[in-house]
């Protein structure tokens, strides 16, 4: 293991690289605070000049977000029966009547099973090929490497036109397969590629360890390849996610019902009647950035861990 | 418990041959000790036994069965690797147990943790057994790696310089434990080391490489007493073979073109002078470097000798060993 010599930092390097930390998380957070904020806004707060900062919290941009409504007059209103639950009361205050779920939870759903479907396919496929290129000799490595990587160098979008039609015709258009499968292929090349350095990596003398040890290769790759790899599985993992996650031009492209993701339809939202329910947007947002943070959160400690300098000699 | 053989093996990598038409019997119940300076061949041919690589042509034989397409697991030999080769995501318990865990013995828990114990204690590491792989030293490592070997009965134990790491002390305990579970067990050892004390006090058989070729195969006395040319000559021996021209000396035998000359074949106070350049104290014993008609001879003396530099010594050869042209021995 090599030593590396590093001179402590000063006091006032200390300070003044905290001062830049601290202005460059406000720099990227404010609008996420602003988001957030305007979600648990009501409508006329959320679009008062100055901006509020202190307000009157509600849940009317989550509910609006989650179901449809429908006006009713005053006089209507007074022949119903107050509601119980709260979120018709949140609707009844505005003049609204509940009628029904809206779509976002299902395309959330969609967005959920295409994302994370994809990324745990791109990541399964990725790490096998990735392990068969770094170890075996495989019959133009070189040349499959580089066709792998040249599948990146255009923008998908460019294919657009060939992939609709062959959807259309394979009947896989608007369905969950069809966009797992569109999105595992694009991930794949990258997977393959970050995958691989990280194998690369990780000496040989443990699968042969444990090839000695009575183990298969499958085996010795199970027990000993794979937890070694972990952060660079778990790196791979979240790229994959946050791609699949925030496609949106092949999601307006081939869905537009069953297997619509959020990031086409959050915009529907906008038009919906007739001035724009900025605090439902603000909702939608909101709940459409956690799966990823929290992907990221639980992933942490194996990013966090770092390479292994391991217990072989070099 | 199994006799290992290798019928005329070469092994190339690109354009460079490890072994060349070697051909070795490991008889069953040995303690082969494979000598040879880096680049000889010895790592290459235990990962030939072990399975990790193949032979680009000749077979090898395990218990008298070919086993060329066999898997490592297949073999059922163990290994130490020189360098280590710890599972870094494991404990030390974990590593000992790994082998014993294999779909292929399936031990029960109560029998793997007998087993690690009484390993463990063996090497003293005892107290490390919960420790990270990769929070030792390297002796530790390398004694959990023997470990890692110990825990089993294959047919075969296979190790690469597994006591190089290791303090003097624990070197020498290490060889008796080793020699004695060999005695024991009546395991077949295929062993590659540097060190000529393990040689000579372990093996039953040493065998010598040089570039890819078995140069020797005998036991340790044999290849010590009657080395087959200069090259054996030099690899066992502390202090090395006094290499000299034959002429230097009378009496040698017609087309011996150099001798050889270990410290017991040299004679002190007889013979014709030699001038002491320098002695070293070693403690339990004193090497004398002379000056003899300007050539070098390394030799040993008395351990309280009043010898000092620039003194005059007689020195005689006696017995010595000659070595024609092409560094072979004259019988």
């Amino acid at each position: 293991m090599s030593a590396h010599s590093v001179t402590a930092a000063s006091r006032k390097a200390k300070w003044v690289a905290g001062i830049l930390v601290v202005l460059y998380a406000v720099l990227t957070l404010l609008p996420l605070l602003w988001i957030i904020s305007t979600s648990f806004k009501s409508g006329p707060d959320s679009i008062s000049y100055p901006p509020k900062v202190f307000f009157q919290p509600t849940l009317e941009g989550y509910v609006n977000l989650f179901t449809t409504q429908a006006r009713a007059s005053a006089e209507d209103l007074a022949t119903l029966t107050p509601p119980e639950a709260w979120y018709d009361e949140i609707a009844w205050a505005d003049g609204m009547i509940i009628v029904g779920p809206s779509r976002f939870g299902q395309r959330f759903l969609n967005s959920v099973i295409i994302g994370f479907g994809s990324t745990f396919l791109s990541i399964v496929l990725g790490t096998l090929s990735a392990y068969a290129f770094s170890r075996f000799r495989v019959p133009l490595r070189d040349d499959l490497l580089f066709f792998i990587l040249s599948t990146r160098m255009m923008p998908p979008i460019v294919v657009a036109i060939p992939i609709f039609l062959m959807f259309r015709s394979l009947g896989l258009s608007d369905t969950h397969a069809g966009m797992i499968l569109l999105y595992t292929a694009v991930n794949l090349s990258l997977a393959v590629w970050l995958l691989k350095g990280f194998i690369d990596e990780i000496p040989r003398d443990y699968e042969e360890a444990a090839l000695i040890d009575g183990y298969t290769r499958f085996q010795a790759f199970v027990k000993v390849v794979l937890p070694q790899a972990a952060t660079g599985i778990a790196s791979t993992a979240i790229f994959c996610l946050i791609f699949a996650w925030n496609e949106y031009a092949f999601a307006v492209l081939l869905t537009s019902g069953n297997a619509q993701t959020a990031p086409p339809f959050i915009p529907t939202i906008l038009s919906v009647g007739g001035g724009i329910d900025w605090p439902a947007v603000a909702a939608a947002a909101t709940l459409f950035l956690l799966p990823v943070v929290v992907f990221t959160i639980l992933l942490r400690k194996h990013l966090l861990r770092g390479i292994t300098f391991g217990a072989v000699r070099r | 418990m199994a006799e290992i053989a290798l019928r005329h093996v070469t092994k190339r990598y690109g354009s460079t041959v490890a072994l060349s038409d070697l051909s070795m019997t490991v008889p069953d119940g040995a303690f082969v000790v494979l000598l040879g300076p880096t680049g000889a061949g010895k790592t290459t041919l235990l990962r030939l036994v072990s399975g990790l690589e193949a032979p680009d042509a000749g077979d090898v034989l395990i218990g008298g069965q070919r086993v060329n397409g066999m898997t490592p697991a297949q073999r059922n030999l163990a290994m130490v690797f020189q360098q280590y080769s710890l599972y870094p995501h494991m404990t030390v318990r974990e590593n000992l147990a790994f082998p014993l865990r294999s779909p292929l013995l399936r031990t029960p828990p109560a029998e793997i943790a007998r087993k690690v114990n009484e390993v463990a204690a063996m090497l003293q590491i005892t107290h490390k057994l919960d420790n990270e792989a990769t929070a030792l030293s390297g002796g530790e490592m390398q004694r959990v790696s023997i470990g890692r070997a110990l825990v089993r009965q294959p047919a075969a134990y296979l190790m690469d310089e597994p006591l190089s790491s290791l303090d003097a002390k624990l070197r020498a305990d290490l060889r008796v434990e080793l020699k004695s579970i060999q005695g024991q067990s009546g395991a077949t050892f295929l062993y590659v080391t540097h060190d000529q004390v393990e040689a000579m006090t372990m093996s039953t058989n040493v065998g010598v490489l040089d570039r890819g070729r078995l140069v020797q195969f005998g036991t340790p006395r044999e290849v010590y007493e009657q080395p087959v040319n200069v090259y054996v000559a030099t690899r066992l021996g502390q202090p090395r073979i006094n290499v000299l021209p034959a002429a230097l000396f009378g009496g040698a035998p017609p087309g011996a073109v150099s001798i050889g000359l270990r410290p017991e074949q040299i004679v002190q106070g007889e013979g014709e002078a030699s001038f002491v350049t320098r002695v070293e104290h070693l403690g339990d014993q004193t090497r004398l470097h002379l000056s003899f008609r300007d050539h070098d001879i390394v030799t040993i003396t008395d351990a309280h000798t009043p010898l000092c530099a620039g003194d005059m010594v007689k020195i005689r050869p006696e017995r010595p060993h000659h070595f024609d042209a092409a560094g072979d021995l004259i019988a």
